[in-house]
């Protein structure tokens, strides 16, 4: 199955025999192709923006020209202007991803374990959740985007049940963009907490319960645990491109203009103030930050000390 | 069970009128049984005669679909597993694959807050020699280690009822007499009711004070093994319980200690206590090492019960004894064991030969005898086992 992409395995250890040197040979040919792949279409643009993010204006040149320099007083003043739109980047993914796992955990765990005994009904349950897929990102956002505005009949029942003040705006808050990132990013994490829960074997969950432990106590130290892998790459597959998202935190679509997260940051930057050094500083920034905290919480769930 | 306390000894197990049935299949029939504190129970019956599915009955991991199920006299029916005073040592082991060994053996101890539950789960574990191992992974340990842990993990908490479901079947047969004789001493030492599911009739008679065995989803005779192997009631039993020699014919003569029972037109004389039935027509059995080969009629001892004369039609020697198959016209073939006292074959392939045997050794079987004279095929071990592969290899194709 093509969820199988999703696994987290470890993969099969290749046997190594020495004999068959020419295999090696193969499969360096074989690799080749991915090699350059990444060369020319990771590591040439990563240099390029790193070059890019130290360049400095030219002097009596025209907006938007720039010439090569180390000016790294681009990064100091980039993030002295935007450090609000960094914080409320990683404080919107990181909610995003938590509001995703407690959404997408359960749902995974009835698909995986509770209907794996009718693998019909558990494929056409996973069918529906990777649906909304055939649907363009951008449409579904703007879908929510009208559903969420002021006068749509969701926002006015909620006015009329007295939910929601009759002054009150859903579109355009923290609270929508949240929910868009949420709503775009649950089929990422559902996907691989399905493929380790599918795995799951109820045998443990049996020896569990057979050793005192209640259900709870059962799912928070065998299920739990058995399912670490799953949720690691489920949260990692939401958060990192939740954190660089523009699409429901733009004005255009879900966020307002005190949502603005550094995606939109980096396009307005690039697109609009045509500002290419400070926009790849902020990639880089992005990036930076990105890089520390995946490492730092892959190190930690590594340890069974997590739990 | 309480928690921080230990069972204060092994209790008893009562199954009323249990019934369980599956969507499309009865995995129970009835089973009504009383198992006495403090023994060594074995359930023994081949695969699929429903004796897993009453062990999870026991641990609360299945519900019954009618009966009650009572632990020391509690009715533990309706309570869930984590709450009855019962611990499992799995088919598969089942060790928690991300824990130490110490952990899991830990596991339940920790749950019920028992005090002091490393040195108590290192205690455990010293008593089945694997406590050097105690900081490693299950996955880093051989199957034999891994079933001791298994083990470990369920005796630590002392249950009042300890389950065994087919724990041994993975073993080798050198770790598994070694493994038997060691359940049968840790038995012994911590006095608690154990239940072993097993298909293999051996380990069961060899560990067990009671032997239940299983068929078809109900229990076809339960005594000790020695009352099974010498006074099997039903055909199935004859046949499981190590081999027999079945005969049907007409009871001839009653009265008195022995009755008469015609088979192929000689009289087989059988104790009035070991004829189960003692009208109409019955099934005579006889254990094969019970039986001896002559080549004549006259040096058999007066006394005996004489079948012949048949034809041999295989011999194969196995080292301790050699087994013979006589082909006698009208009883059909008749396995006999012949220690191997003396050099030498006793009889060779081909040669016309008696079967006799001391009249006290034979048996009669409570159970109605065949319509046609015929057994069934599914009460000979043999065929039970080619049926099984037959079913596998199917599955296998199938799959």
């Amino acid at each position: 199955m093509a969820l199988a992409a999703f696994s987290t395995a470890t993969p099969p250890q290749q046997d190594q025999e020495p004999a068959q040197r020419r295999r090696s040979g193969i499969a360096l040919v074989l690799l080749l192709p991915g090699v350059l792949y990444l060369v020319l279409f990771f590591l040439t643009p990563l240099v390029s923006l790193i070059i890019t993010s130290f360049q400095a204006p030219v002097l009596d040149g025209d907006i938007g020209q720039y010439q090569a320099a180390f000016r790294w007083e681009n990064y100091t003043e980039a993030i002295g202007e935007y450090w609000p739109q960094i914080i409320r980047s990683f404080v919107y993914a990181i909610i995003a991803t938590a509001a995703a796992l407690l959404i997408s955990y359960p749902l995974a765990y009835f698909i995986g374990v509770k209907v794996r005994k009718y693998p019909l009904l558990q494929n056409l349950l996973m069918t529906l959740v990777i649906a909304p897929f055939f649907i363009s990102f951008l449409l579904r956002t703007l879908a929510w985007k009208q559903l969420l505005s002021d006068d749509s009949w969701f926002t006015s029942s909620l006015k009329a049940i007295s939910i929601l003040p009759p002054d009150a705006h859903v579109t355009g808050t923290a609270f929508s963009v949240i929910f868009g990132l949420t709503y775009n990013f649950i089929p990422f994490m559902t996907l691989p907490l399905y493929s380790t829960l599918e795995r799951l074997d109820v045998r443990y969950l049996e020896a569990g319960n057979d050793l005192y432990a209640n259900a709870f106590t059962t799912f928070r130290k065998i299920t739990l645990p058995l399912s670490l892998p799953g949720i690691v790459s489920g949260t990692l597959l939401t958060f990192i491109p939740a954190a660089g998202d523009y699409i429901n935190a733009s004005q255009d679509f879900l966020g307002g203009a005190d949502t603005s997260m550094i995606g939109n940051v980096i396009e307005s930057n690039f697109l609009v103030l045509q500002n290419y050094p400070t926009a790849a500083a902020m990639s880089v920034v992005l990036m930076a930050v990105i890089l520390v905290i995946v490492g730092l919480y892959v190190r930690r769930s590594g340890t069974e000390d997590l739990l | 069970m309480p928690k921080g306390a230990f069972a204060e000894s092994g209790a008893d197990l009562q199954l009323v009128g249990i019934k369980k049935r599956f969507p499309g299949f009865t995995a129970i029939e009835q089973l009504d049984l009383t198992i006495p504190a403090g023994s060594f129970f074995a359930l023994l019956g081949p695969s699929g005669c429903g004796k897993t599915t009453t062990l999870r009955l026991v641990a609360g991991l299945e519900e019954p679909t009618e009966g009650s199920i009572l632990i020391g006299g509690r009715d533990v029916t309706k309570t869930k597993p984590f709450q009855r005073p019962v611990n499992t040592v799995f088919q598969s082991y089942a060790l928690f694959p991300h824990m130490t060994i110490l952990e899991n053996v830990a596991f339940g101890l920790r749950r019920r807050k028992i005090a002091d539950p490393v040195a108590k789960a290192h205690e455990a574990l010293r008593l089945v020699e694997l406590d050097h191992l105690a900081a490693r992974r299950p996955a880093s340990l051989s199957g034999g280690q891994q079933q001791r842990v298994a083990l470990a993990r369920a005796v630590v908490n002392r249950p009042a009822l300890l389950l065994l479901d087919e724990p041994l079947g993975a073993l080798d047969l050198k770790l598994r007499r070694q493994m038997q004789l060691e359940l049968k001493s840790i038995q012994t030492e911590v006095g608690l009711t154990f239940v072993h599911v097993t298909h293999d009739q051996e380990e069961a008679m060899t560990m067990a004070d009671t032997v239940a065995v299983m068929n078809k989803g109900s229990i076809e005779q339960m005594g000790a093994p020695e009352v099974l192997y010498e006074l099997p009631a039903t055909v199935f039993v004859a046949n499981f319980l190590g081999q027999s020699n079945l005969f049907v014919g007409p009871v001839q003569e009653t009265g008195g200690d022995t009755i008469g029972v015609e088979i192929t037109g000689r009289r087989l004389t059988v104790p009035t206590s070991r004829a189960q039935r003692q009208s109409g027509v019955v099934t005579v059995g006889v254990r094969p090492e019970k039986l001896t080969l002559h080549a004549s009629e006259e040096a058999i001892a007066p006394g005996s019960n004489i079948l012949g004369p048949g034809r041999v039609t295989d011999v194969s020697f196995s080292g301790v004894s050699t087994q013979y198959l006589v082909h006698i016209p009208g009883a059909g073939t008749v396995v006999v064991f012949a220690q191997n006292m003396s050099a030498g074959p006793t009889a060779t392939l081909g040669s016309e030969v008696w079967v006799a045997w001391d009249a006290v050794h034979t048996f009669v079987l409570a159970d109605d005898p065949p319509a046609d004279g015929k057994f069934d095929d599914d009460t000979d071990t043999q065929m039970i086992a080619t049926q099984a592969r037959e079913r596998l290899l199917t599955e296998l194709e199938e799959a």
